[in-house]
């Protein structure tokens, strides 16, 4: 669950590091009273879940009210990457001496947690790593452990910031540790972090990135789940509490666990077809899950067949047949239907949907005849 | 002969009187699973369908002589559970649970790696282990598993793990033992673990290996597998044709920047001699050309 700037922000000063005074804006008008609230000069700059929105024209300094004003005008509706902007930030401006980049993530490979600090702020930390991976002081923090003082204050000194950051910047990474755990975050990064000229060391950027699985511990995360950029196909899965991602083709697909799905995509593409959508419906799929799929596919206008791969281990064969049964008596589906169902139960599950079969509902014995079938049928629609 | 697990191993059922842990454990005792116990701090004293219920491992351990487990608990509960496991005398914990957050999972692995080296946990949301004919702990469907050898199974994702078996099983193929190792950012067992574990089975003649999108596991198995694999191995990495940065509901799965995608995958393992099919029927043929060969 990816941030917006300002919602970041906002969770670091939780956590009481230095941030910036600023305010939302949804329009003009709203920047505008911002700017005059907070007094100029401030930053103008776009909400959006994208890199590059400097680059893009999206961050623009206003020394007045006017400047707030018209650069408001040129961003709101802005296309950043195929990300519309619909909100604006306003902040303080701050004066830069020097810009720093900072970071926590989970290093997979070492199984343990993964610091990342640089002099060298302000750009894509990915080209820093490669072109001069000495400027990225790195520190590995052990979970079960944790960041202590004494190590962070030797990570920092490796880091060649100016002498005078370095105690504000140990300060602001012991915070940053804290949020990232406490916050149950997947990735918190500060880019840039700057020191000021008066010798401050502030977080003029923040890129959150929160664990969706720890929300049970997090209720508040809910408002965060609100501003999650998704089309209208993936807010209404999402509404059903379904894994679905929005593609370009014309076979809906259907399908028990992420591997399978990602598998039933792949094979679709194999045999010349191009799938409409990922959607894993998770083990324990009852009637009322397949139904909800279905009904997030059947609104998708694009799609011309659907392909249900099932492979029964804690989603049993029977529920998955009852569900089908019971969705095509609750929705009017459109296109054609293959299913494809083996597994736990498999046979049982082939029993209740035998009688039902007929040319909108087919089944076929394995992943690949059926992938075919639902490629020849939706194609057939097309011509 | 197996990995990990077999007929001898007893197996302690953590949440075995919720819905799911009830039905998998009891559907595991019918494949012919030791399952000799199962833990609720609630219920202690109680039995479900005849299996005794404790109130924690150590007490379950100290009556049964278990030394494997397997969770069911919700995921608040899971780090809990793994502790209870470790400090009871589990040595080997697998965990069905998914949605566990991965500051927990980073958690638990390094305690246990620190203060119980010897434990092996397998999870979190991972489908489990089965030795065909021997010992299913977890939800895999027992009946598509063919007993015997001499393939053994690794795989990152739980329907994929099944796809493997049947697609095995199809052509009359036996396999050691199937591990499921899940697709969480932080799995207790690692596809080297099982590759080792495999390498050593006198048993186990060949490996198919199911891998998927995201994360640098699969890479980091084709150096082993080049060089320190006699075996042949045949493979299948799911996502092939995802595209560039949708997360695809696996915290496992997601592809950014170039690294990570099946393309860097697949090109990693065939550097590494591995036969790699490009859907899971592909990568059973190949499997089965490997044991025809033999």
């Amino acid at each position: 669950m990816d941030l917006f700037e300002y919602q970041g922000k906002q969770f670091f000063k939780q956590f009481g590091m230095p941030i910036s005074d600023g305010e939302v804006a949804f329009t003009v008008q709203e920047a505008v009273s911002a700017a005059e609230q907070l007094g100029t000069p401030v930053m103008v700059k776009a909400q959006v879940h994208s890199g590059g929105r400097g680059k893009a024209g999206g961050v623009k300094f206003a020394a007045t009210v006017d400047d707030v004003q018209e650069h408001a005008t040129n961003i709101l509706g802005l296309d950043i990457n195929g990300h519309i902007v619909h909100r604006l930030w306003i902040e303080k401006a701050s004066d830069i001496s020097e810009e720093y980049y900072a970071s926590f993530t989970l290093d997979r490979s070492a199984k343990k947690h993964l610091g990342m600090l640089s002099a060298e702020g302000g750009v894509e930390i990915e080209t820093v790593a490669v072109e001069n991976p000495d400027a990225i002081s790195k520190i590995h923090v052990d979970p079960a452990v944790g960041l202590t003082r004494e190590a962070a204050q030797v990570w920092v000194d490796g880091a060649n910031l100016n002498p005078v950051a370095v105690e504000g910047a140990v300060d602001i990474v012991m915070k940053l540790y804290t949020a990232y755990v406490e916050g149950d975050a997947d990735l918190v990064e500060i880019n840039p972090l700057i020191l000021t000229p008066d010798n401050r060391v502030h977080v003029l950027d923040a890129k959150v990135t929160l664990d969706v699985n720890s929300v049970f511990r997090h209720p508040d995360y809910a408002e965060f789940d609100e501003t999650q950029p998704r089309d209208e196909r993936e807010e209404a899965a999402h509404a059903k509490g379904l894994q679905y991602v929005g593609l370009e083709g014309s076979v809906g697909v259907i399908a028990n666990g992420a591997g399978l799905a990602m598998s039933t995509v792949d094979v679709i593409n194999q045999v010349g077809g191009k799938p409409a959508n990922f959607l894993d419906i998770g083990g324990g799929a009852n009637a009322d899950v397949m139904a909800g799929a279905l009904e997030v596919i059947n609104n998708d206008p694009e799609v011309e067949s659907i392909f249900i791969n099932i492979f029964g281990g804690i989603t049993r064969g029977e529920e998955v047949a009852n569900g089908i049964i019971e969705a095509l008596n609750r929705v009017d589906i459109d296109a054609p239907i293959v299913i494809r169902l083996d597994g736990t139960n498999a046979e049982e599950g082939r029993a209740i949907l035998e009688p039902a079969l007929n040319d909108k509902l087919m089944m076929e014995p394995t992943m690949l005849d059926a992938a075919r079938k639902a490629v020849e049928l939706a194609k057939g629609a097309d011509a | 002969m197996s990995i990990f697990v077999d007929s001898d191993t007893k197996v302690i059922y953590q949440g075995l009187t919720g819905s799911q842990g009830r039905y998998y454990g009891l559907l595991n005792r019918e494949y012919g699973t030791q399952v000799v116990g199962g833990t609720n701090p609630k219920k202690a004293g109680e039995d479900v369908d005849g299996i005794p219920v404790f109130a924690n491992c150590a007490d379950a351990v100290e009556a049964t002589g278990a030394t494997a487990s397997c969770i069911f608990i919700p995921a608040a509960g899971v780090y809990s559970a793994v502790m209870d496991a470790a400090q009871g005398g589990i040595k080997f914990i697998v965990c069905i649970t998914e949605g566990v957050p991965a500051h927990d999972e980073a958690k638990f692995y390094n305690e246990l790696k620190a203060q119980h080296p010897d434990v092996q946990m397998l999870g979190p949301n991972c489908p489990g282990i089965i030795t065909p004919g021997q010992c299913n702990i977890g939800i895999t469907a027992g009946h598509i598993a063919k007993p015997g050898g001499p393939v053994g199974i690794v795989s990152r994702s739980g329907t994929l793990t099944y796809q493997a078996l049947y697609e095995l099983q199809q052509k009359d193929i036996g396999v050691t033992t199937c591990v499921g190792i899940g697709g969480d950012p932080v799995p207790g067992t690692s596809f080297i673990d099982c590759l080792a574990a495999f390498e050593a089975d006198p048993a186990t003649k060949a490996v198919m290996m199911i891998g998927e999108i995201g994360g640098s596991a699969e890479e980091e198995a084709a150096d082993y597998i080049k060089n320190h694999m006699t075996k042949p191995v045949s493979s299948y990495i799911a996502g092939v044709t995802a595209p560039p940065g949708k997360k695809m509901g696996h915290a496992g799965a997601i592809v950014s920047g170039g690294k990570g995608t099946a393309d860097a995958k697949m090109e990693a393992l065939r550097d590494a001699g591995v036969k790699v099919g490009l859907n899971p029927t592909e990568a059973g043929e190949l499997m089965a050309e490997i044991v025809a060969s033999m």
